[in-house]
């Protein structure tokens, strides 16, 4: 079952190095964030930060320094961007592009897409959504109605995306559609990926949807013949679905999948400390237990990205464990506090218990749901 | 390939030639295995991670650990791992290495009195892995080590759920010279060899159960083709990836720095712990009713993974044991202590 092991992630020193840097930006940046803030994970959304991220050279790390990159390795970027998940910071305004859309474009993208759209990313004044599922194309990717069709002004987009994250405050989409036919035999082919200028795409509507939580962060978008220029195609035409299935690689193996309920952890530490059960310590002890394999395998993941290998199986077990992982810590704190969810509590416990309670549904259904992930990991051990 | 890897290799084939079934069922119904033990100190494999200049023969750890784990990956019915750690704390120790079988144990529920130039150990030893067949017995006992080869007896002979002997002692022992410890205790170098052999026997046991799966027909298909059995098998995949980076984890921890080696050693007792007990069960469900007779192999990993993981410490303890550590850190400082720790 060797398919299965993860490396030991590699020691980096200038990593560790720099993640003192990062505490000490994030302790004067973000001090006035209250418990129940942190507890947005990446949701929270402030372009001052992700500016003084960029400022800093935190974004875009990774990439040439022609489009405004830094060079730096890939276990600089995760010491960063676990940092910063870990404290809370509103990361959202950077999170899309810096993590996924800034490298599928450097992978795939036109040299005059690479030198418009990512220096402004890594400058932290970009921000990016994922156009890829529809009302009728969820798991199922690959059913992708919306439909590209090339004329000599450009292509004429029709269709509708749904649940895409920030769209209404978003500079640019990375839009996977139809843009030719496909088979029985090949339900994938036809596709491709497409640049689209949230601020100027006539014929585009973004209509806002309330998540359970009260909160706006989806958006359904709304294409009717909208009109896009022929340079807006991203890699080759046909090829999209190749392309998105790298840039989930880079979607499900990270730190914040795992961490979306650590804000809950600290509160729960400190709702206890002092006078802590032996249940407590027990409990306490096992999820530390957990989230430190976890980092673990995360950072082979980082580890497996960087030397250009293909971790897809690998960061589908990462997502899955990640996600479990964090659905179990509202139930967990529930059994070791007597306390009642409230958003509107002066209790820091109460206020993030909400918030942690009401989100965590979604965990194990963004990026790739459960069940999909583990049809990926089943197929990875040989089976299907 | 290097001469670690080749040790490896053959230890590997030994053991798969010698423990076949047969020698299996003569040892789980209580036979000590003579000639199989000699053919594998034959090979050298209980010095295996002592250091060079204490008598040991060169073995990288990283390939010791390697023999380590596959002493789980075959659930292998004689003290090998115990052994190899037992002669480890010795050799740190500038004691003596062990001729026979040796194991380490916990001193801490032991009398240690000085008595004329040596010392004297008495007290009981609870459930010490194969107390009836070793030759030496290695104490651990506030810092210091021990070696007895003498003074004993069976209290209680008891074997774990594997049908592996742990007998608790009666120590009466005097002892002339002790060791120090090389900074680990004996519940964390007992740890980390059960670690391993739990992340050993999890991939023998995800092994058989793809295979399994894949063969067994029923409606028609094979059970591999039902996607609740896929999702079942994925989840054990996962649970046979955590515990595989955590047993790396634990074999980091032993290598480096023993200032640092208490909180990894602890995580990883803690989620192959966690990992056998999860993955035992999905095996066994997906193995029908056939994984449930005392005929079919699975049943010598799961009895095993269901013994290593209260030995040396149970969850309990070691839970504890890092809960405790992350309360000391508080809220305000366990992300810091998380990626401190490992
Ligand atoms: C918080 C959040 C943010 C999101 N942000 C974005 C975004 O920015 N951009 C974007 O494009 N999308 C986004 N999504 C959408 C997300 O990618 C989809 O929700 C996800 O892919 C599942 O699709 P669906 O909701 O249509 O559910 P369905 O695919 O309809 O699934 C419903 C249920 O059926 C199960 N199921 C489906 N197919 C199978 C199968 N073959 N076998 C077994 N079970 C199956 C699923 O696992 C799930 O449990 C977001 C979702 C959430 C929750």
């Amino acid at each position: 079952m060797d398919m299965i092991r993860f490396a030991n992630p590699p020691v980096h020193d200038g990593a560790e190095a720099l993640r003192h840097e990062v505490r000490a930006f994030l302790a004067e940046q973000i001090k006035g964030r209250t418990p129940l803030d942190r507890s947005e994970s990446w949701n929270g959304f402030d372009r001052d930060f992700s500016r003084a991220m960029g400022a800093r050279g935190w974004l875009g790390m990774t990439w040439p320094k022609r489009y405004g990159g830094h060079e730096r390795s890939a276990f600089e970027r995760y010491v960063v961007v676990e940092e910063t998940l870990a404290a809370g910071a509103p990361v959202f305004a950077h999170w899309i592009a810096d993590r996924q859309s800034g490298p599928t474009l450097l992978k795939f993208g036109t040299e005059e897409q690479r030198e418009t759209v990512l220096p402004g990313i890594a400058a932290g004044v970009t921000t990016f959504c994922i156009g890829m599922s529809e009302p009728d194309s969820g798991s199922d990717l690959a059913a992708t109605r919306t439909r590209a069709i090339r004329t000599n002004e450009g292509w004429r987009i029709t269709g509708t995306k749904i649940w895409t994250t920030y769209a209404h405050r978003s500079d640019y989409m990375i839009l996977f559609c139809r843009s030719g036919d496909s088979s029985p035999a090949d339900r994938q082919a036809g596709t491709s990926q497409f640049l689209i200028d949230m601020k100027a795409t006539p014929g585009m509507t973004v209509r806002p949807i309330i998540n359970l939580a009260g909160q706006h962060h989806f958006n359904e978008v709304h294409f009717e013949d909208a009109l896009v220029p022929l340079g807006a195609l991203i890699g080759t035409e046909g090829q999209g679905w190749a392309q998105v299935m790298g840039e989930l690689a880079f979607e499900r193996s990270g730190p914040e999948r795992f961490l979306s309920s650590i804000q809950l952890i600290v509160e729960l530490i400190r709702a206890l400390e002092g006078s802590e059960s032996d249940a407590a310590r027990a409990a306490i002890g096992r999820l530390t237990a957990h989230l430190i394999v976890l980092r673990r395998l995360s950072r082979s993941v980082a580890a497996m990205l960087e030397a250009g290998e293909n971790p897809s199986l690998h960061a589908a077990i990462v997502k899955d464990l990640g996600a479990t992982f964090e659905q179990s810590v509202p139930e967990i704190a529930r059994t070791l506090v007597d306390a009642e969810p409230d958003l509107a509590s002066t209790s820091a416990f109460c206020a993030v218990l909400a918030n942690i309670v009401l989100n965590a549904p979604s965990w194990s259904l963004r990026g790739g749901t459960r069940e999909i992930l583990r049809g990926i990991i089943a197929r990875g051990l040989g089976l299907r | 390939m290097s001469d670690g890897a080749m040790l490896v290799e053959a230890a590997e084939r030994l053991i798969g030639n010698r423990i076949d079934d047969a020698a299996m069922r003569r040892a789980r119904a209580g036979e000590w295995l003579a000639a199989e033990w000699d053919a594998l100190a034959g090979m050298g494999l209980p010095l295996a991670l002592v250091d060079e200049d204490a008598g040991g023969f060169g073995v990288a750890p990283e390939d010791a650990f390697a023999l380590v784990r596959l002493t789980g990956r075959h659930a292998l019915p004689l003290p090998l791992a115990e052994t190899m750690v037992a002669n480890h704390a010795l050799g740190r120790a500038g004691l003596p290495l062990a001729e026979r079988a040796a194991v380490l144990i916990d001193g801490a529920d032991l009398t240690v009195s000085a008595e004329d130039k040596g010392w004297r150990l008495s007290g009981t030893a609870a459930r010490v892995p194969w107390g009836r067949d070793i030759g030496t017995l290695v104490v651990v006992h506030a810092g210091r080590v021990f070696r007895l080869d003498t003074g004993w007896a069976i209290a209680e002979a008891g074997t774990n759920l594997a049908a592996m002997p742990r007998d608790t002692l009666a120590i009466d022992a005097r002892c002339d010279v002790a060791g120090t410890a090389n900074g680990l205790s004996a519940l964390q170098m007992g740890a980390v060899i059960r670690t391993l052999q739990i992340a050993g026997a999890l991939e023998r046991v995800l092994e058989l159960t793809v295979g399994f799966v894949s063969e067994r027909v029923q409606f028609g298909k094979p059970l591999s083709k039902f996607q609740a059995v896929q999702h079942d098998l994925a989840r054990l995949g996962g649970e046979v990836a955590a515990a595989g980076a955590a047993a790396d984890m634990a074999v980091e921890a032993f290598v480096g720095d023993p200032a640092r080696a208490a909180l990894p050693i602890a995580a990883a007792r803690i989620r192959t712990g966690e990992a056998a007990g999860v993955a035992a069960g999905i095996a066994q469900q997906l193995h029908g009713a056939i994984g449930f007779t005392a005929e079919h192999r699975l049943h010598w990993y799961t009895t095993s993974l269901w013994s290593w993981r209260d030995e040396y410490g149970g969850q309990r303890y070691w839970t504890d044991m890092l809960g405790t550590a992350t309360f000391t850190a508080g809220g305000a400082g366990f992300w810091q202590f998380v990626t401190e720790a490992a």
